[in-house]
């Protein structure tokens, strides 16, 4: 039969072939370097084997700590701390959200004029340049200790945030669906309202609740520079030496964090 | 009632979309435009409504000259222009009824769409125009919950509920079986005979362009290249429209009636 007789002249092996390094040559070379770069530049780190062995000592001591952890003796401190830190965290989100969607919209390309768009997106570039800790420490200067730095810090670095991947997906909207809209002879508001928000809520009710999560968390690291809240609780703690308190601070922390991620996860699949 | 003038789009790549296209359609008469992919038919009725920027020449809408409005105006004239879209382009997450509704939003201001506040009549005719669609019960159901051919159906009540002058049609059926195909198509058809409502309609299959059209208009790499009446769709016509083919088979499946339709490979390739 011809058509089997042919079926055997084609190949039976076939390999895939390199895609990015197509040259054998240089797909040699280039892997070898790298590979001999690392092998040096594992060599120049300097390891103080002594200073890793007090450190685990240190650690240790921690660890014990942790694992009887004190809630009593300092709980007034680390009740104040967390209801400042819940406080920050509730009001800072809620400012950060009203704030990023109109600035999300704005930086949306395909909703916003060309110098609405770049004023936008530049408010979200100097929010997101900035570590929280470095805002932190200079709203600090600014404001004096306490919560209401804290409060500031975080509601700028979530407008970075929110408003940032807001207009992303705002951008990846399905296109037709605000053509259709459009088409009826809706206004730019009408799009935004029937065409743009019913896609992107889910997503933004999704978002928002990590951004919740995320303040909570970055509330303790920032109260280290004097913002306020369980970190600066915590911060005492470890410089008194008492772990014991520390590792309550450090387990409710880890308690709210969990609970955030199970309630925002049930949220999140509600509103799909 | 509508007449375009010389209408050509060039896009910024260069590319000719369109070219010195002119045709008038009177009320009632539902224009089927064919042509391959790429032939300018999309952006032919996107330069209507101006979803697509013509570059040049002139469209009356009634009394309307529709290039050169501005945005207040456009938006008034889009109000007239009811559009159905290939993928039916429903906003998903909204329900049936604000999808039907939304055709009323160049009628409300933006803060009466936002609550939803539609007036009686608007919802009266909405509840209607569903069950004329035969989805009286689907209402409250949301979009993304309905089959193709439903959407679709939702699409045709979205764009009845302007009430408007002109029906634009973007492939109705390309994403729907054979039967479906045909229900859509025949209630386009009823409701523009009913209104006295001319389209044009966009739209890959020749069988179905030829059974439900009142005439036909061919387009070939964004020039008119065929003006006439169904019947006088010959083969020679559908070579110049599309190139050379063998045409004899669907030639053949044409008189044989709905049964040899559906059997037609090509008919099924083209909705498939």
């Amino acid at each position: 039969m011809p058509g089997k007789s042919t079926a055997h002249t084609y190949p039976r092996h076939w390999k895939r072939p390199p895609l990015l390094l197509t040259h054998p040559f240089w797909r040699k070379v280039i892997l070898l370097g790298g590979l001999v770069y690392l092998i040096l530049a594992i060599q120049t780190i300097e390891v103080d084997w002594q200073r890793v062995y007090l450190g685990l000592e240190r650690g240790w001591r921690f660890v014990q700590g942790f694992l009887v952890p004190d809630f009593t003796s300092r709980w007034n401190d680390i009740y104040a701390g967390l209801l400042e830190s819940l406080t920050m965290t509730v009001t800072s989100t809620v400012a950060g959200i009203l704030v990023s969607v109109p600035i999300g919209i704005g930086a949306a390309r395909n909703l916003a004029p060309a110098p609405v768009y770049l004023a936008c997106r530049g408010i979200i570039t100097v929010s997101r340049s900035f570590q929280e800790v470095i805002i932190a420490i200079l709203l600090v200067a600014m404001f004096g200790f306490g919560p209401f730095a804290g409060f500031l810090t975080l509601a700028f670095a979530t407008i970075g945030f929110l408003s940032k991947l807001l207009a992303e997906e705002i951008e990846d909207c399905d296109r037709s669906q605000i053509e259709a809209v459009r088409a009826t002879g809706a206004s730019w508001w009408q799009v935004v309202n029937y065409a743009v928000q019913p896609q992107v809520m889910p997503r933004l009710v999704g978002l928002s609740l990590y951004r919740f999560d995320i303040n909570f968390r970055e509330s303790a690291v920032i109260g280290i520079v004097g913002a306020g809240g369980i970190g600066a609780t915590l911060n005492t703690a470890i410089d008194r030496y008492e772990y014991d308190s520390a590792g309550a601070v450090l387990i409710i922390i880890i308690a709210i964090v969990l609970v955030v991620e199970y309630s925002s996860s049930y949220i999140r699949r509600w509103v799909q | 009632m509508l007449k375009l003038d010389k209408v050509s789009k060039t896009y910024k790549t260069g590319d000719k979309a369109l070219h010195h296209a002119c045709f008038e359609v009177p009320a009632g008469q539902v224009v089927g435009l064919i042509g391959p992919s790429g032939a300018g038919k999309s952006t032919l009725i996107r330069c209507i409504n101006r979803l697509v920027e013509p570059s040049s020449g002139s469209i009356q809408l009634g009394d309307t000259e529709l290039t050169g409005l501005n945005r207040r105006e456009l938006r008034r004239a889009r109000r007239r222009i009811g559009m159905i879209f290939q993928e039916y382009a429903l906003v998903e997450r909204l329900t049936v009824m604000e999808n039907v509704l939304s055709g009323r939003l160049g009628y409300l201001p933006a803060w009466r769409s936002y609550f939803r506040k539609f007036t009686g009549d608007d919802i009266a005719q909405a509840f209607s125009l569903l069950d004329k669609v035969g989805l009286a019960d689907y209402a409250d159901k949301r979009a993304d919950a309905l089959s193709g051919g439903q959407r679709q159906r939702v699409g045709i009540a979205r764009a009845l509920e302007q009430n408007p002058e002109l029906l634009l049609v973007d492939e109705p059926t390309a994403s729907l079986d054979p039967k479906t195909s045909r229900q859509i198509m025949r209630l386009i058809r009823s409701a523009c005979q009913e209104r006295n409502l001319p389209a044009i309609i966009n739209i890959h299959d020749v069988l179905l362009a030829q059974q439900f059209s009142d005439r036909i208009i061919g387009l070939r790499a964004g020039e008119i290249v065929f003006d006439g009446p169904p019947d006088a769709l010959t083969d020679d016509v559908l070579t110049t429209i599309y190139g050379d083919e063998d045409w004899t088979q669907l030639r053949g499946e044409n008189g044989s009636g709905d049964q040899g339709e559906d059997a037609s490979g090509v008919d099924l390739m083209e909705s498939a």
